[in-house]
């Protein structure tokens, strides 16, 4: 288990040094600069703002004080909000982000597997279809058509949730619907699939034959096999919470992480931007870690440490 | 023998797209107490829904009960409501299934997947069952049984999960154990021991057992009575060696020259029933075997034949052995 871990650990951090590297260096590709946009500035002051963020020298150079100074946990400072550092404004506005995140992936397993179970159980029958329709539309639209309907009909016609930002329960309904209608779309399917798979199962047949009640089968003997390949969907559907509130965020106007990421890459704060994609970064990778750990608890037959069973 | 579980007159067929497959049409059969019955008979027989019926496990549709009685310690389980079957099974009549490696959940412990049906029936506690599932597995031949009981179907090979799904079919001492097939996954080795552990328990709980089997090896070894099916018919039924010494229907002794023996010579084939099964959507009106039979004669085509009985316990159904046949002075 330790070893798994330490071995884990080291590849999270060569992938965390290839995602830099390749940010870094994409980022400069692209021509202009922070100043670009500001146009009255005079030339003296615009090479004075070059040299004082050093951009004046090459590259690479440029990129190994870079690293240098994110292997000593030091961000840098925005180069648009004056004097704010980039760990503070990950900080800052990491909370509502967060929030809007767990509540998103609680409901989309909650529903998601909620409808599997019921789709399956109703295996061809009316609310079967019904659900699959619903996941086929779920998993084909994107979220951003989503949210921008859900706001029509609910806040600009209906009238009884706000349509922008986010000042309480009543702010989340929206936003969490257009963040989980995927994963929810996609649980809902994973779900169903993999609980018909159990349902025809023998053991299933061995638990009937005990005399166990359908609810006891249900709940013991078949979700708990069925939602196995939910699990595995964890880490890439945190993965599609995170990048899809990117969008939400700026739709529904929420200062989240993901709008301050929008707002960073169209003024080119470099340091920011640099600093929310480590940041997005670490977090899948813990993601997908927890998702592999969690496996070993759902599935007894699964174990960490390769080769011979211990 | 006091009769413990009576089939009369069962008819099951399957709802298919195209049309109806009658699976089981009219099997009649008895269990003693602490008799062990076998129900061979190829696939497609009937063998495996007649003992799913018994506990009424094949699923409604596509099954269909059309007619006939089972009568398990005189109760008609056909008329029994689903809650009340709940209480029969796994208490009083227990089962055991093919495939060893498939019949356990692969993610609860053994020892959880035997106290289960403890605690559901014998509303033991759970220190009660443990202490009890620990026992049954020691009773089914599990070595260092404390240390197995907390352990994964995985970590289990295919007899000893095989001896799980028995201590697990035992739990709570049914009178009557329905095994199907409990052996054909297995090695012969391992098939040898799990039929002595079936025999031990056997003998120690008074369990009257259904061996379903298409291994007449397995036959020879373990039953009282055989019941020879044939495209959800019976064909013959006998003791053990009255089937064994003297079969009678031309079906039975098909199985017989078909199964190797041990005083075969080298390189001498086994001699095959030839053909195949009739089409059970549309049954033959009259002998189901007729198709495949040497011996078949007009008659055999066009009247299913009632059951000649030789003794008490034997009789065929064959128009060849029907008594007007043998008037004619052609014994087969």
């Amino acid at each position: 288990m330790v070893r798994y871990i330490a071995n884990k650990f080291f590849y999270m951090l060569v992938s965390l040094f290839i995602l830099i590297s390749a940010t870094f260096f994409l980022m400069k590709a692209i021509p202009g600069d922070p100043f670009t946009s500001e146009k009255k500035v005079p030339d003296q002051i615009r090479e004075r703002l070059y040299e004082q963020y050093g951009f004046d020298k090459p590259v690479y150079q440029q990129y190994l004080k870079y690293l240098g100074d994110v292997v000593q946990g030091d961000f840098g400072i925005s180069m648009k909000k004056i004097n704010r550092e980039v760990s503070d404004i990950i900080t800052g506005s990491f909370a509502p982000s967060l929030k809007l995140g767990l509540v998103a992936i609680v409901v989309a397993v909650i529903i998601g597997v909620s409808f599997g179970v019921l789709a399956a159980l109703y295996h061809r029958r009316l609310l079967d279809n019904i659900t699959m329709v619903l996941a086929v539309l779920g998993i084909a639209v994107p979220s951003f058509v989503i949210a921008t309907l859900l706001q029509y009909v609910f806040a600009s016609k209906l009238h009884w949730l706000p349509t922008m930002g986010f000042k309480g329960p009543l702010y989340y309904f929206l936003p969490v619907a257009a963040l989980s209608a995927q994963p929810i779309a996609f649980i809902a399917r994973l779900t169903r699939s993999s609980m018909l798979e159990v349902l025809h199962a023998d053991y299933i047949k061995t638990a009937k034959a005990k005399g166990l009640n359908w609810i006891a089968i249900l709940f013991r003997h078949v979700i708990r096999n069925g939602i196995m390949p939910v699990v595995t969907y964890l880490g890439p559907m945190t993965a599609n919470i995170v990048t899809g509130s990117v969008v939400i965020e700026q739709i529904f106007g929420i200062g989240g992480i993901g709008k301050q990421f929008v707002d960073a890459i169209s003024g080119r704060d470099y340091p920011v931007i640099m600093g929310i994609t480590i940041f997005y970064g670490v977090l899948l990778m813990i993601a997908r870690f927890i998702t592999d750990i969690a496996y070993v608890f759902v599935d007894p037959r699964i174990k960490l440490s390769k080769g011979k069973e211990g | 023998m006091e009769p413990i579980l009576q089939v009369k007159d069962l008819h099951v067929s399957f709802q298919v797209k195209g049309g109806e497959v009658k699976a089981v049409r009219g099997m009649n059969f008895e269990v003693g107490k602490g008799e062990t019955v076998a129900i061979v008979g190829e696939s497609g027989s009937g063998k495996s829904v007649t003992a799913q019926t018994i506990m009424r496990l094949i699923p409604s549709p596509p099954s269909i009960i059309r007619q006939g009685e089972i009568l398990f310690q005189g109760q008609d389980m056909l008329k029994k409501t689903n809650k009340e079957m709940e209480a029969v099974r796994g208490k009083d009549i227990g089962m055991i299934f093919q495939d060893p490696m498939t019949s356990l959940n692969p993610t609860i412990k053994v020892g959880k997947q035997i106290t289960e049906v403890l605690i559901k029936h014998q509303k033991m506690t759970a220190a009660q069952a443990k202490r009890e599932g620990i026992e049954m597995l020691k009773l089914v031949g599990i070595k260092n049984a404390e240390a197995r009981f907390n352990q994964y179907p995985h970590e289990f090979s295919g007899g000893m999960r095989q001896r799980v799904m028995i201590a697990i079919a035992l739990a709570c001492r049914p009178s009557l154990l329905i095994a199907d097939e409990p052996t054909t996954a297995l090695d012969v080795t391992i098939q040898a021991q799990i039929m002595d552990v079936m025999k031990e328990m056997q003998q120690r709980l008074g369990t009257s057992i259904i061996l379903i089997t298409h291994d007449l090896g397995v036959v020879a070894g373990m039953c009282d009575r055989v019941i020879v099916m044939y495209a959800g018919e019976v064909v013959e039924t006998g003791t053990k060696w009255e089937i064994f010494k003297n079969p009678q229907h031309p079906y039975t002794k098909g199985l017989l020259r078909s199964m190797p023996r041990l005083d075969q010579k080298k390189g001498e084939p086994l001699i095959p029933i030839i053909g195949t099964p009739p089409d059970l959507i549309k049954p033959p009106i009259g002998c189901p075997f007729a198709a495949r039979c040497e011996h078949a004669m007009k008659i055999c085509e066009q009247i299913d034949p009632s059951a000649t009985v030789f003794s008490d316990s034997h009789s065929a159904r064959c128009w060849d052995l029907h008594p007007m046949a043998r008037e004619g002075g052609q014994p087969s």
